[in-house]
């Protein structure tokens, strides 16, 4: 664009404007080459790093790639749903590849609830479980953050940073910690989850919060209420639609968080996965595949639906 | 002050119907989500079972734990042979190293006849945990040669053994050990315990903080923060904990173990070599590196892993959904079966699971950080993608057209019609899934896709290496925090905010 060089024709003025406006083109340009230049070499110096400290090399082990994908195909299609429904397969050997009936669970004599169906449920109670107490403590110390509400920078500091920690935690640690204490179950994850979320909602909480207008709550000051009551009658009813959006994103969040956590040890089905692409089962893992994808998708579908309705066409940052 | 007699309170809710009726649902929403919730979280109760597992739950257990995160213990142990003869061990890899002498471990040495019975000679030598530091297992091997010899013929000899061991774990704590009596003292109280080799027999009644399950079994002895203890008929184990982490700087094979702060440094100036072979700054930059207890060299290469695993996976995700986006958006691409197939494209890498392409790049790449790069690539992939699509199909039109109007070529009406618009919330949304990535990175590692968090993992499974696990939440929090302010400031540029 700004290849002109300098013309005869400009008058003394323009011809400064002209050269400013080239030199600020140029210190632009060699900016962005700069910002380009170190991020390739961040890039490439990655690369290689990975590419060294990885067990198999990225060139060796790519044409295994798709052995990889051909080994995870079942003896035939129908499998799949056998693993799904712990029907019995024709292919039963006694070992554990074949053995889908037995994690049936019965809830009377003929009827029950197939293994994998189960697990899901489980996973969805974690993640649904724990949205829900994140949800109730970042309520509870969303108000005290909020520079509006809070005039104490010190206490609005604490609690800040304590929502910081409560997010940056790692959640592997929280969860073997539980575990080492709680033994087996799906508890270890449930809290895992939990105070991930009371700092991930706390934050976005607080911000609505800070942006919540202040008319009403000033009416009731002017009537002599109460923090609590200027709170409660001020600020939550119209921060609360969005509270609930922000609860429906955190939910579909969660609900691939508690997968991960399960296959780290918190149960439901994150570890049967782990277990079954580990040892090599296709049938089963296509089958968990195959429902966590359905779950995923029917669950970020139902909640994008809700939030349409609760704040209207709004888009919305994701916040993990 | 002026009040409203009915008639006008019955004008006013008759002039605003919408705010004195108003529908069930809309009066009662409330409270009917809330009892939802309450409900749902009863249910919870009962599906997973949470009152037995808390009822059942270690809690000792867990105070012991969250006391090792910041602390250590070292654990001197007399050892009673039948024959009334005592010794005083440390277990393997003390921190105090081999041939600790610790000041608050008063021993009075004193020599013994001692009998060499022909049977049982090998159980009691082998039983006994091996001596000290990492001559522990010549010690056992010697042990178990004078064993078998002592199988053919009982024999007599001197030998030196320790007649008294007082241990004291704090001011008002101490565990006084002579043959066949334990005087224990702490918080003013004495308890004093007769151990003969078969039975523990305590003198009277036992204060709070010792407990005995059965008569004549152990007795535990609970001292808090200080330390605890137990007390069997043939071994007295003392735990003492110190507050702090144990050897951070030199392992106990280091020739700077132990050393002050001043004695180091004037050793690592002076010009007389410990090795030969190498200065002795950088032997102690080696000892360092390669401490056997905190692995530093090899916690910092697998931090430096879920960096790079997240760095590169979202910046590649960023580079391949940008071109994708344009496809994907209605208003650029007016095709609808490649706008389909694209938004599809993105729905299917996003919902199947990061977990999931971690597990399955880690059996194609062995375990490592490529498999985890992978992982948060087609997963951010999918993720921004959509976010991008949607971003472009929510711009303003008219900059286009201004640009279209003057006869651009179509790369141009993109370059400066589109770009321009969104290129600041592309980068902004780039940088918050860096942030996010590299706390996601760290719990992927667990499954095996490497970075820090396969080493968190195993850490904690082994339920003694609570410091390590510290340690390594202290970097990754920095690191997480550190990234965390860099992202905020560079977005906030971006966007044109004052950051917060």
């Amino acid at each position: 664009m700004a290849t002109n060089t300098l013309h005869d024709g400009f008058s003394e003025k323009g011809a400064l404007i002209e050269r400013h406006w080239q030199e600020l083109n140029a210190r632009r340009r060699l900016y962005t080459w700069l910002g380009l230049a170190i991020l390739a070499v961040a890039l490439s110096g990655s690369l290689w790093f990975a590419n060294e400290t990885n067990a198999g090399k990225f060139f060796d082990r790519l044409p295994y790639l798709f052995d990889f994908v051909g080994d995870m195909v079942p003896r035939d299609g129908f499998e799949v749903f056998r693993a799904l429904f712990d029907l019995p397969s024709p292919y039963d050997d006694g070992s554990f590849k074949y053995n889908y009936p037995e994690g049936r669970l019965y809830i009377t004599e003929s009827l029950y609830v197939p293994e994998y169906f189960h697990k899901m449920l489980e996973t969805l109670n974690i993640a649904l479980f724990s949205t829900i107490i994140g949800m109730f403590f970042g309520f509870l110390l969303c108000f005290l953050a909020a520079k509006n509400l809070v005039a104490n920078r010190l206490l609005r500091g604490f609690v800040r940073r304590f929502m910081e920690i409560l997010r940056a935690f790692p959640e592997v640690v929280l969860a073997g910690f539980f575990l080492a204490i709680l033994s087996l179950g799906p508890l270890p994850a449930v809290i895992a989850v939990s105070i991930h979320t009371v700092g991930a909602l706390g934050k976005l909480f607080f911000e609505v919060v800070e942006n919540a207008d202040m008319k009403a709550e000033e009416g009731l000051r002017a009537v002599g209420a109460s923090w609590v009551e200027r709170v409660w009658f001020g600020i939550v009813p119209q921060v609360l639609p969005n509270f609930m959006s922000y609860f429906l994103l955190r939910l579909e969040i969660n609900v691939r968080a508690s997968t991960i956590i399960g296959a780290v040890g918190g149960g439901g089905i994150g570890e049967l996965l782990r277990l079954s692409i580990g040892q090599n089962h296709q049938a089963k893992t296509l089958a968990i595949v195959l429902l966590l994808l359905i779950t995923i998708i029917a669950v970020d579908q139902f909640s994008a639906w809700l939030r349409r309705k609760l704040v209207g066409d709004h888009a919305f940052r994701l916040a993990q | 002050m002026t009040t409203l007699n009915s008639s006008q309170m019955d004008e006013i809710a008759a002039r605003h119907p919408a705010v004195f009726h108003r529908s069930f649902w809309q009066r009662f929403r409330i409270a009917i989500i809330t009892g939802g919730f309450v409900l749902y979280a009863l249910y919870c109760w009962w599906f997973f079972a949470i009152g037995h597992v808390l009822g059942t739950a270690n809690w000792n257990i867990a105070g012991t734990y969250l006391a090792d995160w910041v602390s250590y213990e070292v654990r001197p142990e007399v050892a009673i042979e039948p024959d009334g003869a005592m010794k005083l061990t440390y277990p393997r890899f003390s921190p105090l190293g081999p041939n600790a002498k610790p000041d608050w471990v008063e021993i009075e040495l004193g020599t013994m006849t001692r009998t060499m019975p022909a049977a049982g000679a090998m159980t009691t030598t082998e039983k006994k945990p091996a001596s000290i530091g990492f001559m522990g297992e010549g010690a056992v091997i010697g042990g178990s040669a004078a064993a078998a010899e002592g199988l053919a013929t009982a024999t007599t000899r001197e030998e030196e053994v320790v007649k008294r061991a007082k241990i004291t774990l704090n001011s008002s704590t101490s565990v006084e050990v002579v043959p066949e009596r334990v005087t224990v003292q702490h918080a003013g109280e004495t308890l004093v315990v007769d151990v003969d080799g078969s039975e523990v027999k305590p003198e009277g009644t036992l204060p709070a903080w010792a407990t005995q399950k059965t008569p004549g079994q152990k007795i535990t002895l609970a001292f808090g923060f200080a330390g605890w203890g137990e007390i069997e008929a043939d071994d007295i184990s003392i735990r003492k904990r110190f507050l702090g982490w144990a050897n951070f700087l030199f392992d106990t094979n280091s020739p700077f173990h132990g050393k002050s702060t001043s004695e180091v440094a004037s050793l690592i100036t002076s010009d007389e070599r410990i090795d030969p072979k190498q200065s002795n700054l950088s032997l102690a930059w080696d000892n360092i590196l390669y401490n056997s207890e905190w692995q530093h060299l090899d916690v910092w290469t697998k931090l430096l892993q879920t960096i790079v695993m997240a760095f590169v996976g979202t910046l590649f995700a960023m580079l391949l959904a940008f071109p994708l986006a344009f496809l994907a958006a209605r208003n650029i691409t007016r095709n609808w079966f490649s706008n389909q197939i694209t938004k599809r494209l993105f729905d299917f890498l996003r919902s199947v699971d990061m977990l999931i392409w971690a597990l399955f790049f880690t059996r194609a790449f062995g375990p490592g950080p490529l498999a985890g790069m992978s992982a948060i690539f087609f997963t951010d992939t999918g993720t921004l993608g959509k976010l991008y699509s949607e971003a472009l199909e929510n711009i303003d039109d008219k900059q286009r057209e201004g640009v279209k109007s003057v006869g651009a070529a179509p790369v141009a009406v993109q370059r400066f019609g589109v770009l321009p618009q969104v290129m600041p919330l592309f980068a902004s949304q780039a940088l918050y899934f860096w942030e996010s990535n590299t706390r996601s990175a760290t719990i992927i590692g667990a499954v095996g896709a490497g970075g820090i968090g396969l080493k968190l993992w195993e850490a904690m499974r082994t339920n003694s290496d609570w410091e390590n696990v510290a340690y390594m939440v202290l970097l990754i929090l920095m690191v997480v925090f550190v990234f965390d302010g860099i992202s905020n400031a560079l977005r906030s540029r971006l966007m044109g905010k004052p950051s917060h």
